[in-house]
């Protein structure tokens, strides 16, 4: 393939949850990233840890943009499901801001969990505090993480890191590792409150 | 980049092939030829030639005219040419008519050179894997060790995934286009339908209708009466026709009332005066038989094991004869031998034939992905 993509090393200095997410994967690894867009996240991972991946993207200009990054792209909507995957085909499955977009958000974790060893899931931090203030205020969030009005949001399923950490704990998944942000900086303490993305580490108990 | 444009006036060629093929039915074909067309120059290191495979009723003519009084350029001429998707400025193109079929190539309308009489009934049944053999061998003739590419729709896609099992170090990239891992049986039924239109004619003679001086005209063409139906969606016959009236009025016959009667006749003469019956038996044979599955007990991914290529497939979500649930299994087995592979699933009214048409999106997906191929020198 001919070179002429995105040069996804500087691109993720804006993007500084990707860093992140490379730290939590093994250079080499088979990796499937679910709603991949432009194919960023994979383009970085691929030239910086050599990673094997595949994208699932159901949007025609997000599809036709993997292609020309030299991403491997499935078209596909991630509410079918991945019965087009076998189980355990992947070393990470990545859900990266996207949790909160998606209908069967049940469904799809258990499916990242069975095509993958393990799935990284990213999502922006309902409960951070410039959200609560907004909600205190008497209107809906709106945030570098959260850029939607409440008419217009693709949102449907918005959560704080409790309620996170409380559905993987009564659905049977390990958290093997979690990492809140705030502009791209972790947040040790109040995370809950002072986060502002989430980022989780998760393998089947 | 310069306006996309045909490839002009082209010329079609022949080549000879004097060794034996062995078929997969057993059968022996002592010498044949093929019917060939190219667009575009085959660079210095010969890195860049794309063989287009055709579906059940095409040919070797892809692209271009023949003079420039010609009506209807070829089958797929709005994909190929100077910056057209599969850019004749960088690819070397090659169109052929497979081996059965009846433009130029061996096939049952063809003489056989042992008896000097047309091949008829006694031509063999083609397979798949045996188109892919006689195409490597004129891949042989061209001096053409691997392909950038081979691209095809419908039958011509199973052609293309036949080319990486079968070769897997003479092809870089497979575009499997409105394909599947074999046919439905529904499928399969359609076929025989078509089949059975043709053998039941009076005019058949067995497949020896060319001794009699006669076609079986009215088989072939409502064999192909039926294909076109299945060939469209629901939703496009009724946007193309409906129930629009030809005469605008009711005449309570049995001539042609509907325009989408007109339609269909129009198409069934069309074919039935330009194709062969033989031939189109051997062409829904090659499609019915098509299971490179088959030897590893249904297990696809088990059949792809030894291939190499990287694939784009490609599907239409109004086509039922080969829905995207079939490219999707396809793709599967990709994936379960790792192979790079992309898939769009692009949404389209046409149905089947919706690989033949220029919709912009689809068109940008595979020129997009064929600007990504790599060749070597230019030409």
């Amino acid at each position: 393939m001919t070179a002429t993509h995105t040069n996804f090393v500087e691109y993720a200095k804006i993007r500084r949850d990707f860093a992140l997410i490379a730290n939590w994967i093994k250079p080499g690894a088979k990796v499937l990233d679910l709603g991949c867009g432009d194919g960023a996240l994979l383009g970085y991972l691929r030239d910086r840890l050599d990673v094997r991946g595949y994208g699932v993207e159901k949007d025609d200009v997000n599809w036709l943009a993997c292609i020309k990054n030299d991403i491997n792209v499935i078209q596909m909507d991630l509410e079918a499901g991945l019965s087009g995957f076998e189980a355990r085909s992947f070393d990470v499955v990545v859900l990266s801001q996207t949790l909160q977009a998606v209908q069967n958000t049940e469904g799809i974790v258990q499916e990242m969990l069975r095509v993958g060893r393990e799935a990284i899931v990213t999502f922006p931090n309902f409960g951070y505090w410039r959200h609560r203030i907004q909600l205190v205020a008497g209107q809906m969030p709106v945030s570098k993480n959260l850029p939607y009005q409440w008419y217009d949001t693709p949102n449907v399923h918005l959560c704080t890191i409790n309620d996170f950490d409380k559905f993987c704990a009564n659905h049977n998944i390990q958290i093997e590792e979690r990492l809140v942000l705030t502009n791209g900086k972790p947040v040790g303490l109040l995370p809950n409150l002072m986060g502002s993305l989430a980022m989780y580490r998760l393998q089947t108990r | 980049m310069t306006e996309p444009s045909s490839v002009g006036i082209v010329t079609p060629q022949t080549a000879h092939f004097s060794e034996p093929l062995a078929l997969k039915s057993g059968a022996m074909l002592p010498q044949f030829h093929l019917t060939y067309e190219t667009y575009g120059e085959l660079n210095a290191d010969k890195s860049n030639a794309v063989i287009v495979c055709h579906a059940l009723s095409g040919n070797h003519h892809v692209a271009g005219k023949y003079s420039e009084g010609d009506k209807y350029p070829g089958w797929w001429d709005n994909l190929i040419g100077p910056s057209r998707p599969l850019d004749t400025n960088k690819f070397f193109v090659i169109g052929l008519n497979n081996l059965g079929g009846c433009h130029g190539s061996s096939g049952p309308s063809s003489t056989n050179p042992a008896t000097d009489r047309p091949w008829g009934a006694t031509f063999p049944v083609i397979t798949v894997e045996d188109w892919v053999a006689s195409q490597a061998r004129l891949a042989d003739y061209l001096g053409i060790k691997q392909l950038a590419a081979v691209v095809g729709g419908s039958l011509g896609g199973m052609q293309a995934l036949q080319w990486t099992i079968d070769f897997p170090d003479r092809v870089r990239h497979a575009l499997v286009i409105a394909a599947a891992p074999n046919l439905t049986a529904q499928n399969i039924a359609f076929n025989e339908v078509a089949r059975q239109a043709i053998m039941t004619d009076p005019e058949f003679y067995d497949g020896y209708y060319y001794n009699h001086g006669v076609v079986p005209h009215r088989g072939l063409r409502i064999a192909r009466m039926l294909g076109h139906i299945t060939y469209l969606s629901d939703d496009a016959m009724d946007e193309k026709f409906g129930r629009r009236l030809k005469d605008g009025t009711i005449n309570y016959s049995f001539d042609v009332e509907f325009e989408m009667e007109s339609y269909l006749r129009y198409q069934g003469d069309k074919f039935a005066g330009e194709f062969d019956a033989n031939t189109y038996l051997r062409m829904t044979r090659a499609l019915d038989y098509f299971d490179p599955a088959l030897g590893y007990k249904g297990n696809l991914s088990a059949a792809l094991a030894k291939v190499k290529a990287d694939f784009l497939v490609v599907s239409f979500t109004s086509d039922w004869r080969f829905s995207p649930a079939r490219s999707r299994e396809i793709v599967k087995a990709l994936l379960d031998n790792e192979l790079s592979v992309s898939y769009a699933e692009v949404t389209a009214a046409h149905g089947h034939d919706a690989f033949l048409m220029p919709d912009p999106h689809y068109h940008d997906i595979l020129r997009t992905y064929l600007q990504k191929i790599e060749t070597g020198d230019a030409a």
